[in-house]
């Protein structure tokens, strides 16, 4: 039995999110006794080679000109392909829009249970066990699922990828797919209204305002710290209907889902529909003027007081140390 | 033009967590700690639907698979501007999961007179699995787009704007054609009238049961679960919050900033 990861994007270099499902797909086949199958999807065959060196035994390479655009149709039959030349086993995919869109309805062709936004994935010594969390995170559920093959898509940022060891050995074997071209078909792009350089979902620090700061003004001020930190700007479902800043910045069950290695709160009190969005930053800072603001339940630094106080001394301090670094 | 959107109603996702609670026995929330309302996304989906029809004609079809008391989040549909509604009763259906919830919409939708769009929200606010949508484009051989805050008709052809990496995508598709909605500025959900409530409670609600859409226990009952809920809990947070020092807001800031530093963060 085997553990499938399916990949695309990326190049010569796995995209990141591959990198940590790969990571993750590793430790579980360590745990279980399997092997970790890539199937590296239209241009990220390129990255085959780099994919053993993160833990792949075998990469099973689908290459097509249909496969040259993120078109879900192709992707799903690629996909299936892949899956049905391994067999019955986990599949795990990363959950990035082309995931969410593809995953159902991969799992409904393999007839497998499929467990979206997995937080976590577990071998318990006979099955692999999925944590998601639910009710817009107030809670969290463990399912396993019951099928032969059974499919996982896994939150961004929350597998870790392992550092490329270049001794590590694998084979790469082309599978020859025709998918098929959909029947949607992409006739223009809109770039993302000023969602900053960085995309929030990929973003390695982000710096969120809420309700507490007032108004558009602030904003900013958190740019302007997103800049410095290499980050990018997120934002409550509160400011967002106040009209400060763009639903692309949005942050929460109903916005994006980001966990970043720093995320930083100003003026968000933490109600749960924000905090199952980021919860799973690794470092998580709130700046509140309310010592009982819920954000502090999950924050691992606070400062209480008055981001007007707080943020200016706080970017200067953060520029000295830029500045001498 | 005929839009059919399914809506599932769950358990206010506003309520707070003092007062969320849930059965570890039949691992889901107890019913009675909040209000029931339908999943925003799909709220999101049927204002959708009803600017369709405002603008280019037709009429929406709503769709909910639950129990008697379902019926009100129909009726709160159709006082939006729906025009019919459909009731799945789930008595009969004994799996609790995306795959069986697509296949039993799928089978009432095929009931309806040819349907142009097929809309749902993208999750339901609830368990938020996520799935439906695509798995009604599978169960009824349409295309599938997601994460749709707008789209528009072009004749035959509908042209859909969608969130994508990166940004939006438009795409074009024909009818008809499956889409999940994500929510956006011009998408905000209706409150309805007094008088639309009222209008709402001549309009028709058609009931089925699993059975008389030709699904039974395989399709439907507990052998159909292809997910078992091992545990549902409350995960219990423990603050390990560190509080940074100082006399003032300034002085806090340097902290912090230092703070994150000692802790490597920065």
């Amino acid at each position: 039995m085997s553990i499938v990861v399916l990949a695309w994007g990326g190049g010569a270099e796995p995209a990141a999110a591959v990198k940590e499902v790969l990571g993750g797909a590793r430790r579980l086949a360590d745990a279980s006794g399997r092997a970790v199958v890539a199937g590296a999807l239209g241009p990220a065959a390129q990255g085959a080679p780099a994919m053993i060196t993160y833990g792949a035994d075998r990469v099973l390479t689908v290459e097509h000109d249909a496969l040259a655009q993120a078109d879900a149709d192709a992707y799903v039959d690629a996909a299936e392909a892949v899956c049905r030349q391994v067999g019955d086993g986990l599949v795990l995919l990363p959950g990035d829009r082309l995931g969410w869109e593809i995953a159902p309805r991969l799992a409904h062709r393999l007839q497998a249970g499929l467990v979206t936004d997995c937080v976590a994935v577990d071998w318990d010594g006979s099955r692999f066990v999925m944590t998601k969390p639910v009710y817009g995170g107030k809670a969290m559920a463990r399912l396993a699922a019951t099928t032969g093959v059974q499919v996982a898509l896994v939150r961004n940022r929350t597998m870790e990828a392992l550092a490329a060891d270049p001794g590590r050995t694998g084979t790469v074997e082309p599978l020859t797919v025709s998918p098929t071209s959909g029947r949607v078909k992409v006739v223009a792009h809109k770039a993302e209204e000023s969602a900053g350089q960085v995309r929030l979902e990929d973003a390695p620090v982000v710096v969120a305002g809420g309700r507490g700061l007032g108004g558009p003004e602030p904003f900013k001020e958190l740019e302007e710290i997103a800049r410095l930190l290499g980050g990018a700007v997120g934002a409550s479902l509160a400011a967002v209907d106040a009209g400060w800043i763009s639903p692309a910045h949005q942050v929460g069950q109903t916005g994006k889902s980001v966990a970043p290695d720093l995320y930083i709160a100003v003026g968000i009190s933490g109600a749960s529909q924000h905090v199952a969005g980021m919860s799973g930053s690794r470092t998580i800072v709130a700046i509140n003027k309310d010592p009982e603001a819920p954000i502090f339940r999950v924050a691992h630094v606070g400062a209480v007081g008055d981001y007007k106080e707080i943020l200016p001394a706080f970017l200067e301090e953060l520029r000295r140390i830029k500045g001498s670094a | 033009m005929h839009i059919a959107v399914c809506v599932k109603q769950i358990l206010d996702p506003e309520i707070s967590p003092r007062a969320f609670k849930i059965d570890p026995v039949r691992k889901e929330a107890v019913p009675g700690s909040g209000s029931l309302v339908i999943g925003p996304f799909d709220l999101n989906a049927l204002e959708v639907a009803v600017q369709l029809k405002e603008r280019y004609g037709g009429r929406v079809t709503v769709l909910t698979l639950g129990s008697e008391k379902a019926k009100e989040a129909l009726r709160r549909a159709l006082a939006m501007g729906a025009d019919a509604a459909v009731l799945i009763d789930d008595g009969q259906v004994a799996a609790k999961e995306p795959s069986v919830t697509a296949r039993v919409l799928a089978a009432a939708i095929r009931r309806l007179d040819s349907v142009d769009l097929v809309l749902c929200g993208r999750q339901s606010g609830e368990w938020d699995f996520g799935q439906v949508g695509a798995l009604l484009a599978e169960e009824l051989g349409m295309p599938f787009v997601p994460f749709v805050p707008r789209l528009e008709v072009d004749g035959q052809v509908l042209r859909l704007e969608r969130e994508a990496e990166g940004g939006l995508a438009v795409v074009e598709a024909p009818r008809p054609c499956v889409a999940s909605i994500t929510n956006a500025n011009d998408n905000v959900p209706r409150l309805p009238k007094v008088k639309d409530i009222m209008m709402a409670n001549r309009k028709p609600i058609t009931t089925y049961t699993a059975a008389d859409l030709g699904l039974g226990e395989a399709e439907a009952g507990d052998a159909a679960n292809r997910l078992e809920v091992l545990e549902l809990f409350i995960p219990e947070v423990k603050s390990e919050c560190e509080f940074v020092e100082g006399d003032s807001g300034a002085e806090k800031g340097v902290n912090l900033a230092r703070k994150l530093v000692e802790r490597k963060v920065i």
